[in-house]
């Protein structure tokens, strides 16, 4: 490629350009991003290490497709916007993507220098670009085509609601996103805090979608508040798209778990995130107070990692996760894990709590962990954990969080008699069509898949989109 | 286009500290049953709290709230006047209370619970039960919705602990009478302090009396997405704002629903403390 001067060899002989971050101890006090995002000549230097492969390994490995060597090419050519309207075409929200996708399992984890040299910073690169064309202000929102006068009606706004909504008002239809919460974005806003995604960069997302025409009503709760029956019956909807997201906050199930101190994940980050409860007392919401305290989370994703990482930014003493597996098992993003370790959270890997135990006042004050060992491979292809007899021992705790997944929320579902779930009530839907056993009614993201991530959702809204857009369009399901 | 923030187009003291409001609210107004709720935030800066839907209007989109202040949040809710917003508003949540004819049902309302017990105490009244409703309080003034639950019943008891209105003593004593004077009550529906609901529990356990309550853990969604409202009940979890939050009274864990509920007391208190101050600055400006 004509715009990268170096030979191959001089690329691959550059190494692996890092991310400027906050110091570790610095940030472990404060609820501002941890990474502070590549300049302009780091950027170079990155995006210089790109084979620019003919058969580009890094798109295979995006769930959406970014063309990912065509936007380093731009980056090359020194045409920022370019490169960000690239990445648009199959990724609407890049300043996001690029900070929370799994790369290591998708785009970097199939780019060809991942093995021998490390992998192109692609999440790196697709930030800066996306954050360049942000702070300029220069970002092209489509035009969108005639109005159709079809109304469609999107329930939650997590990313497969706004990715959604974003690509059927560019269809002309009339679009309104329905949200039970009082903030747009879903675990957007939520579950990821402040410290990982700015909710300035949400907003910004939330607000070009304004500019477009997209109408968010918030405090409405499908199910409770309306039905999916009265949208498409009485409010004059022609397509709904149901997309709840994975919400129900699951339990370990062991003893003392409804003491005072122990926590789901969902409660603890809505508190933190949500209603700001790390600002307290200046918003209202009250977290149990971390400062000086023993806190632990339970489990090894990046709910985990969010939690414990509040929690340290909370002032807790001792701020431990207590996970199962071992650390090569973790479900959690590898560069979280780092950061999680540099802040100085300690890893109980290979522990399980078995029992919360409470103090008179039933207050939480430790916890029964017993030590494992990693068995046979189970069906996922997991080593599987066995407990050690013998080997409890009791971990002193004032807050425990448990972030051990989540499953669907059956609001919708049990309003919605003929729309067809499979197990764990997860709402059935064609994997090309995202259509549902209901005309007129698709689903997508978390509430057809389960607990997945922000790309996978975004990309299935995207899909849902089209085929709203065909049912519009020809009337036939 | 966005959601506004929600009308208040009436309010009313019906006690100290304890005042009525209308709101504007069409789609909440529209679809409400007895035994529902709202969730509401006063302001940017607000807590999320739960409070029952006492009445509505589908026909001018209301809904009315009947709130106690008692803390930060409620209290600062109840410096607002007709014509002032609310900016969130959801509903409505949890279950309907499950209305049937029954029979005899008698209906408890401790302080502020009165409200929250009445559009049920109502619902029942409509569909044929012969109801007799308690209501009390500590002292006179908290004695609430003394003409609404007449309306609503076929007998009214009055108590206060004081004795300064009604009868000398607890909303339960009356409940008591009638059991040992052997009247026949088919349906409990108890709804006030934890205390109290814990010994009406107690009282109707032995004789078999079908009780509900209503709990009111400490919630933050109302969907059913934090599990914060968790309450045990028949050795159960579940959670008070999607699977109650009316449930049969001989089986919950009311032991542990009390200390739940003190979980936040310290901070509350810093709340209410900065929010008096506040208050004290502000009419000092005035
Ligand atoms: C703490 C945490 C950290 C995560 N970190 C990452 C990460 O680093 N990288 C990554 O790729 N993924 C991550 N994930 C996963 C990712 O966030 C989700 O997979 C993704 O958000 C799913 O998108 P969604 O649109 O399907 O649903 P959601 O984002 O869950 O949004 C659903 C929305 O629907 C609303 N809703 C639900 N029911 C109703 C109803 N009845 N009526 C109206 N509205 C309703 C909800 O309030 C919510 O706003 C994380 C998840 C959590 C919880
Ligand atoms: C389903 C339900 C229906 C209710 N209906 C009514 C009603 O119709 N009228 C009314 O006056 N009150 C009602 N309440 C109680 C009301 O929600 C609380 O009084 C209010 O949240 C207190 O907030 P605060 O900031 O003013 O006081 P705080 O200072 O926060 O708390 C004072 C006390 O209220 C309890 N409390 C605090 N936060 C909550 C919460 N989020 N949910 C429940 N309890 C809490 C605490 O245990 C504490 O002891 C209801 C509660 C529930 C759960
Ligand atoms: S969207 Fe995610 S997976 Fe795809 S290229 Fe961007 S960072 Fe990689
Ligand atoms: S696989 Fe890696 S080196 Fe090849 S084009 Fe993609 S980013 Fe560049
Ligand atoms: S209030 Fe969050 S689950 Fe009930």
């Amino acid at each position: 490629m004509a715009t990268n001067p170096l030979p191959p060899k001089a690329r691959t002989a550059i190494p692996r350009q890092h991310m400027p971050e906050q110091e570790a101890a610095e940030r472990a006090h404060n609820f501002s991003e941890v990474n502070l995002g590549f300049n302009f000549d780091i950027t170079k230097q990155e995006a210089l290490r790109c084979l620019a492969c003919a058969n580009p390994k890094c798109t295979d490995g995006c769930p959406v497709g970014v063309k990912v060597k065509d936007f380093i090419e731009l980056i090359l050519k020194g045409d920022y916007l370019a490169a960000a309207a690239k990445v648009r075409e199959d990724d609407v929200l890049p300043a996001i993507t690029g900070r929370v996708c799994p790369q290591e399992d998708q785009c970097e984890g199939a780019c060809i220098m991942s093995k021998k040299f490390g992998p192109v910073g692609i999440g790196y690169l697709e930030r800066f670009v996306a954050d360049y064309e942000r702070q300029t202000g220069k970002i092209g929102l489509p035009q969108n085509a005639p109005p159709t006068g079809k109304k469609v009606a999107i329930v939650g706004s997590g990313p497969a609601g706004l990715s959604a909504a974003g690509d059927l008002i560019q269809k002309g239809h009339n679009v309104r996103v329905f949200e039970a919460l009082h903030e747009i974005g879903g675990v957007l806003v939520y579950g990821i805090p402040e410290f990982r995604l700015p909710k300035e960069i949400v907003r910004q997302e939330v607000e070009n979608m304004k500019k477009m025409g997209v109408e968010f009503e918030t405090n409405v709760v499908v199910g409770k508040t309306v039905t999916v029956d009265e949208l498409l019956n009485e409010e004059g909807y022609s397509a709904v798209l149901v997309a709840t997201g994975a919400g129900l906050p699951q339990f370990l199930g062991v003893p003392g778990e409804d003491l005072c101190g122990v926590y789901s994940a969902n409660e603890f980050l809505t508190r933190v995130n949500l209603m700001k409860a790390y600002k307290f007392p200046e918003y209202d919401e009250p977290i149990y107070d971390c400062r000086g305290k023993n806190v632990a989370v339970v489990g090894g994703g990046n709910t985990a990692m969010d939690a414990i990482r509040s929690a340290l930014r909370l002032g807790a003493k001792n701020a431990y996760v207590i996970y199962r597996r071992s650390e090569t098992e973790m479900p959690a993003r590898v560069e979280e894990v780092k950061h999680a370790k540099e802040e100085g959270i300690q890893f109980l890997l290979l522990n399980n709590p078995v029992e919360f135990l409470g103090d008179d006042r039933g207050w939480l004050r430790a916890a029964s962990v017993i030590k494992m060992e990693l068995g046979p491979a189970d069906e996922s292809g997991r080593r599987r954990p066995v407990p050690i007899k013998g080997s409890e021992y009791e971990l002193p705790l004032d807050v425990a969080v448990i972030a051990v997944g989540t499953s669907s929320n059956p609001l919708v579902q049990s309003t919605t008699p003929d729309l067809k779930t499979r197990k764990g009530g997860y709402i059935e839907a064609n994997t090309d069509t995202l259509k549902t056993s209901k005309p007129g009614v698709f689903a997508a993201g978390d509430i057809v898949t389960g607990g997945a991530t922000v790309i996978l959702a975004m990309g299935a809204g995207r899909k849902a989109a089209k085929a709203i857009d065909d049912y519009l369009c020809t009337g036939t399901w | 286009m966005e959601t506004q923030p929600f009308k208040i187009v009436e309010v009313r003291f019906l006690a100290p500290d304890v005042k009525l409001f209308r709101i504007l609210a069409p789609r909440i107004a529209r679809k409400q049953q007895p035994g529902q709720f709202v969730i509401l935030r006063v302001h940017e800066n607000g807590e999320r709290i739960p409070l029952t839907i006492a009445e509505s209007n589908p026909t001018d989109g209301t809904v009315t709230i009947i709130v106690q202040g008692i803390g930060k949040t409620t209290k600062h809710l109840n410096t607002l006047n007709a014509g002032d917003t609310i900016l969130d508003v959801v509903g409505p949540l949890g279950k309907a209370s499950h209305i049937e004819k029954f029979g005899t049902c008698v209906v408890i309302g401790g302080g502020v619970g009165t409200a929250i017990a009445y559009p049920t105490a109502k619902a029942l009244h409509q569909a044929g039960n012969h109801v007799i409703a308690i209501i009390g309080g500590r002292t006179k003034q908290l004695v609430i919705l003394e003409n609404e639950a007449r309306e609503v019943s076929d007998e009214l008891f009055i108590t206060t602990d004081d004795g300064s209105y009604g009868t000398k003593g607890l909303v339960i004593d009356p409940l008591k009478k009638m059991i040992a004077d052997g009247r026949k009550i088919d349906l409990v529906l108890a709804i006030g302090p934890i205390p109290m609901m814990r010994a009406v529990a107690e009282v109707t356990r032995p004789l078999g009396i079908k009780t509900v309550v209503s709990l009111n853990p400490i919630m933050v969604d109302g969907t059913g997405m934090c599990g914060g409202c968790r309450v045990h009940v028949g050795g159960k979890s579940q959670f008070a704002c999607v699977d109650g939050p009316e449930f049969d009274a001989h089986q919950v864990d009311f032991a542990g629903l009390t200390k739940r509920n003190a979980l936040y007391r310290d901070m509350e208190k810093h709340s209410l403390v900065e929010f008096e101050q506040h208050r004290c600055k502000l009419s000092e400006a005035k």
